[in-house]
This record gives structure tokens, sequence and C-alpha cells, in this order.
């Protein structure tokens, strides 16, 4: 038995007893929030299609395995499989694209292999810096950003030899 | 724009890299497979991603969050001394921290901007160091149960989709330390 099958449901327990302590109704709360992730997900199918469509294509061509070969012996030594190359380049630019090529390096190496942990804890572990800086700084009329795009780079490389570093450390290569 | 440019250059060199390498039936299947792939994933990533955003409803009508942002206040005080002075953008910037390792993205983005424009006032269109702060406090990513991508590796069949969190902390923790370093530097270098 591992930490994480304590975890959870001891979790759903005690924010259960929780709530019903602070006289909450917590199945109207669940099933409304529920409905919420409902939602969330019905906008993510447009993009998850037109997303997995070009990415499984663009796996079949070859042209995947071109991309992840371009920087393979410098990803090699980071302790970064080769495959995540496309994941590293979309993630900062889009979240629905990021999460179709997660799943696909996921899918097809397998969630429990080496490079299926990284992908999975590079996605867990960044966001989609562009997206963000755009919409912050959009809203309140900011038109020099200064240092903000370098650093918030700087914090995703780090995140991404983070990833592979963590995954080392908890599971082994 | 930027994903028109993406999802075309994919689509384009697809067709180059298949008719290249003689693959052309096998980029035409995938085009097929990869938009019922969608749907599937989709489908089965539904029960938990609807359980989980259940809980954090939980936790967010519990005053969860609440109590968390609270938790968090003394240190935002001093990652953001100017900020700070003013209640309410302290309270906005707590608020969305909060929603943010929640998990709750719908919830922390709007207090976010809500303190971005705060923080913005007077400024003349120039972002302030500690603006610069706040943005790449929410370009890195601190959550504490990615459900999302836990039910994309259940979906695949991984039997303990939540073994990786202590991973992705870890490595959350070292992104978003760089990035606020990084701003550090970067803000003392402009002086």
């Amino acid at each position: 038995m591992n930490l994480s099958s304590f975890v959870i449901p001891v979790l759903l327990a005690t924010v259960a007893v929780y709530g019903m302590g602070r006289r909450v109704n917590v199945y109207a709360a669940l099933t409304h929030g529920a409905e919420d992730g409902l939602s969330v997900l019905l906008h993510i199918i447009p993009a998850l299609v037109g997303l997995l469509t070009a990415v499984s294509m663009f796996r079949a061509s070859g042209a995947m395995e071109w991309l992840s070969g371009l920087c393979a012996p410098l990803l090699e030594r980071l302790g970064i499989p080769s495959e995540l190359m496309p994941l590293m380049l979309i993630r900062p630019v889009s979240g629905s694209g990021a999460l179709a090529v997660a799943s696909d390096i996921i899918t097809t190496q397998g969630a429990d292999s080496y490079a299926g942990r990284v992908a999975a804890v590079m996605l867990g572990s960044t966001e989609t810096t562009f997206y963000t800086i755009a919409v912050y700084f959009g809203s309140a009329g900011i038109i020099k950003t200064r240092h903000t795009i370098p650093s918030a780079l700087i914090a995703d490389l780090t995140g991404f030899l983070a990833s592979a570093l963590a995954v080392r450390i908890f599971f082994g290569t | 724009m930027a994903m028109a440019w993406i999802w075309s250059g994919m689509v384009v060199l697809s067709l180059l890299f298949g008719i290249a390498t003689g693959n052309l039936d096998a980029v035409a299947n995938a085009a097929m497979e990869g938009a019922s792939s969608a749907v599937e994933l989709s489908l089965s990533m539904a029960g938990i991603l609807c359980l989980w955003s259940g809980v954090m409803e939980i936790m967010k009508v519990c005053g969860i969050s609440d109590s968390l942002a609270r938790l968090f206040r003394p240190l935002l005080r001093r990652l953001l001394p100017n900020a700070s002075r003013d209640p309410e953008t302290l309270a906005a910037v707590s608020a969305n921290v909060s929603a943010n390792l929640l998990g709750l993205g719908n919830a922390a983005t709007p207090l976010g901007i809500q303190a971005a424009r705060r923080m913005a006032r007077g400024c003349g269109g120039i972002a302030s160091n500690e603006l610069c702060l706040l943005v790449v406090l929410n370009t890195a990513s601190i959550q504490l149960l990615p459900a999302t991508i836990a039910s994309v590796r259940a979906a695949a069949g991984c039997g303990t989709p939540f073994d990786i969190l202590p991973a992705v902390w870890v490595a959350s923790i070292l992104s978003v330390s760089a990035g606020l370093l990084a701003a550090r530097v970067f803000s003392g270098w402009a002086r």
C-alpha cells in the first residue's frame, strides 16, 4: 500500500465530516462542483479533438520523432526523455495542446513508464505561461512587461528539469 | 493566433513527412483515430474530474479556501510589501493563491486580475516589480491536487493515478522558487 491510496479516502472523509460539522450540505456542494467539472470538460473537448488529431498525425508521419531527435543528446544528458521535447515546446503556449501531447505520451509510453510519469509531473507543475501573462497584463492595461517573461520562462525550465529529477528521486528511472 | 499557426504547422508537417516517409496511410488513419481518441479520453477523464471538482467545491463552501488565504497572508506581506499596504489588494492576492492551490482555476483568475488591476493603478502601463512577481507567481503552477493529470493517467489504465503527487509538489516548489528568485534578481539589475 502506498501513501496516495491512503490520502484519497482520508481526504474525502475529512472533507465530508468537516463540512457536516459546519452545517454545510456537502452532497449539494459535491454535485454542484461536479457540474462545474463537467462544463470545464465540455469546453476542452473541441480543442482536444482538434489537437489530438494533429498530434496523432504528427506522430504517425514520423515528424514527432524528428522533433524529439533534434535536442535528444542535450535532453538525455539532463535526464529528460527525448519524447518530452514536443510537450516542453507547447506547454507555455497552450493548456489544451499540452494536455493533448501529454496524454499522447502517457498512452503510448505507459502511465507508469519513466517518460509517462515525467510528462504527468511536467503538466502538473507548470502553467500556460504566455496565456496567463497575456490575460493578466491585458486586463491590467500593462504595456511594458519588463522582466516578467524571462522570469516566468526560467520558472518553466526549472519545472521541466525538476520534474525529471523528482520522478527519478521518487520512482527511479 | 499562436495556436492557429501551431495547429496548421503540425498538419502540414505531418503531410510532408507522410509523403517523404511513405507513411501517408498511417497519417490518414491517425487523423481519424486521433479525433475519436479525444472523445474517449474526455469520457474516461470525466468521472475523476467531476469528483474532484465536487470535493473542491465542498472545500470552498466550508471556508477552507478562506482559511488557506489567511495562512498565506504573512508570507505575501513579505513578498509584496507595497501592494500589501492596500488591504483589498492583499485579500485578492491571498484568495488568488489559495484558489490556485486548490486547483480552482476559474476562481483564481478573476481574483488575480482584480489584484493586478489595483497594483497597476497610476503606473502608466509599466509593470512594477511587485506586479511582475504576482504574474510570475501565477504562471508557475502551485496545485495541491492536479486532478486533470491524474484523470489522464487513470484513463490510460494507471491503478494509482495520484502516486505522482509528491513529485509534482517538489517540482512545483522548485519551479516557483526559481521564478521568484529570477524576478528578484532581474528587478535588482534594473535599478
